[in-house]
């Protein structure tokens, strides 16, 4: 029964992790049409600004966990960088495939950027250990991380899907990610919205990532780029461009992953992630929530 | 008799080139308040070219354009809609996975004034504007009598109502000059009917200005106080109704000669 427990809270959290990353994939998808490989390389970025800065929150005596506010910003600046100097001109001149190939750039520019700054890298920095603490009820015992990450998580998807639907801010998302040309003849600023999105997405990714390192101490530059597939494979498993999709694709990796280990064997985790995203495109190629949108004759 | 009625929208020498191909040259329009003017012409005249050079889509090769005294020209899209233009399309472009309300809500967005911050954090003053803005579209949706059908997903509703919800969006962006390209296209009689009573009641309630291109020459005859004709790209005639009928220049580039 402990064993069962034990894989689905792994699982959960895990995969929550994997869900708040997705998030920032499927949105910036939804909108513009790009995978933003550089999404994997902002949990990296709050990685090491949560580094520097929780014992530095700490000495002030302020709570450790707040620095994430900080990271936050500064993950929705790295982002909102990102997309003003390299995304937008792209997509002004180019194509899909040139936004692509710009994306995986930015991607090793942002990883060897931190690997050149020797206040960063190269090597692995190791976090302040938060929530480092356990709760008991009965015999299970649950860590505090786990909990939070799990409970927080769920608290930000409920809000983001919210705040997509019944703000202006989220309809005009909506919008522009149905048809551009007309949100523009709304009076939309379709360059703004998709700015902020950016944003968004790079927060969440903060958040990822102190949820990350409450669970696995260790900042390291290319931290981002496994956990950045795995939330990739999530958002497509549930549906690219869909928000309940990239939570529901989340959670599915996880419990799949920790599933895994917890039964069978860690090394085959991986084996049996991919091998149900391709039994699930087989079946859906939209994702389990994505909408098949066929061709209009 | 004098017209005093106030010049809202008004074009000098508007023009634009495709590589070499001159789409619209020397077009001169002027539209009063509350005046509605109908742009008619051949197919590929050049009429839907005019819409996008007026709605800021396509930047003019030459020639300006003001909205009362302010020069519109030469701005982004959202801004001309931002000055107070509003467009449908020829083809309906509705946020489709959307309910009929939200697609009037968003029409507000640029009149919104919560920011990202109350959003996130539901603020009071969130959830007033919020309010208010639904009372708004439903009042809106109630002249369409669409009200009922507010939560209805847009893609879900008949032809003629679609249009009517395209037309009731661009209202909502609260804007001084209304273009309509062809919402009467592909309507049965019925339908086109119950439009032309929409665009009466448009004008008594809105007060706003009109440039309506339309094939459907009964309905145009019918609705418009005057009436500028272009054949590739050139203006050809422009006057009344009656005038534009007889007109022998109009009728051979119907006809041909």
């Amino acid at each position: 029964m402990s064993t069962f427990m034990q894989f689905i809270t792994t699982g959960l959290r895990l995969g929550s992790v994997y869900a708040l990353i997705a998030l920032g994939y499927t949105m910036v998808y939804g909108i513009i049409k790009l995978i933003n490989f550089a999404h994997g390389d902002f949990i990296m970025v709050g990685g090491y600004t949560l580094f520097f800065t929780i014992p530095a929150f700490m000495k002030l005596g302020l709570p450790g966990w707040a620095a994430v506010f900080i990271a936050i910003i500064v993950c929705a600046v790295v982002g909102m960088l990102v997309e003003l100097l390299a995304y937008r001109p792209v997509r002004k001149r180019g194509n899909n495939l040139t936004s692509l190939i710009t994306a995986i750039a930015m991607s090793f520019i942002l990883e060897n950027l931190a690997q050149a700054i020797p206040a960063i890298g190269p090597d692995p920095r190791v976090p302040y250990m938060l929530f480092n603490n356990d709760i008991k009820i009965g015999s299970f015992s649950i860590s505090v991380a786990t909990l939070i990450t799990i409970v927080v998580s769920a608290i930000i998807m409920i809000g983001l899907y919210q705040f997509t639907q019944k703000t202006k801010i989220g309809r005009a998302m909506r919008c522009v990610s149905e048809d551009k040309q007309a949100a523009v003849l709304m009076g939309i600023n379709v360059n703004k919205v998709i700015i902020i999105t950016f944003a968004i997405g790079a927060g969440l990714a903060a958040v990822a990532a102190l949820m990350y390192i409450a669970q696995y101490p260790k900042v390291t530059t290319t931290m981002g780029a496994t956990l950045g597939i795995y939330a990739f494979v999530s958002a497509v498993l549930g549906g690219i461009g869909s928000l309940p999709g990239a939570m529901l694709g989340g959670i599915i990796i996880g419990i799949v992953q920790s599933g895994t280990s917890t039964y069978i064997s860690s090394s085959m985790a991986d084996t049996f992630v991919y091998l149900i995203l391709i039994v699930v495109l087989m079946v859906k190629p939209a994702g389990i929530l994505g909408k098949n949108i066929g061709e209009k004759v | 008799m004098e017209d005093t009625r106030k010049t809202v929208l008004r074009t000098q020498h508007l023009g634009i080139t495709f590589g070499g191909l001159k789409a619209v040259s020397d077009f001169n329009i002027e539209i009063k308040e509350g005046e509605l003017v109908g742009l008619i012409g051949p197919n590929g005249a050049g009429k839907t070219t005019v819409f996008n050079l007026l709605t800021g889509v396509y930047k003019p090769t030459e020639g300006a354009i003001f909205l009362y005294d302010e020069k519109i020209s030469g701005k982004k899209s959202h801004q001309v809609v931002q000055a107070g233009i509003a467009r449908t399309f020829q083809n309906i472009r509705l946020f489709h996975q959307m309910t009929v309300i939200e697609n009037v809500l968003v029409a507000f967005t640029k009149d919104v004034k919560y920011g990202l911050f109350s959003a996130i954090f539901r603020t009071p003053a969130f959830w007033k504007t919020e309010k208010e803005l639904h009372e708004k579209a439903m009042e809106l949706l109630k002249i369409f009598s669409l009200d009922d059908k507010a939560d209805v997903v847009a893609s879900n509703l008949p032809y003629g109502e679609q249009r009517k919800l395209e037309i009731a969006r661009a209202l909502a962006t609260n804007m001084k000059v209304l273009l309509l390209d062809e919402p009467a296209a592909g309507m049965n009689p019925t339908e086109t009917a119950d439009l032309l009573k929409c665009i009466k009641v448009i004008r008594e309630k809105f007060k706003v200005a009109i440039l309506l291109i339309e094939h459907d020459m009964s309905l145009v005859m019918n609705v418009c106080e005057r009436i500028q004709v272009i054949s590739f790209g050139q203006t050809i005639a422009a006057g009344l109704p009656e005038e534009i009928a007889n007109n022998q220049q109009v009728i051979e580039a119907y006809l041909g000669k």
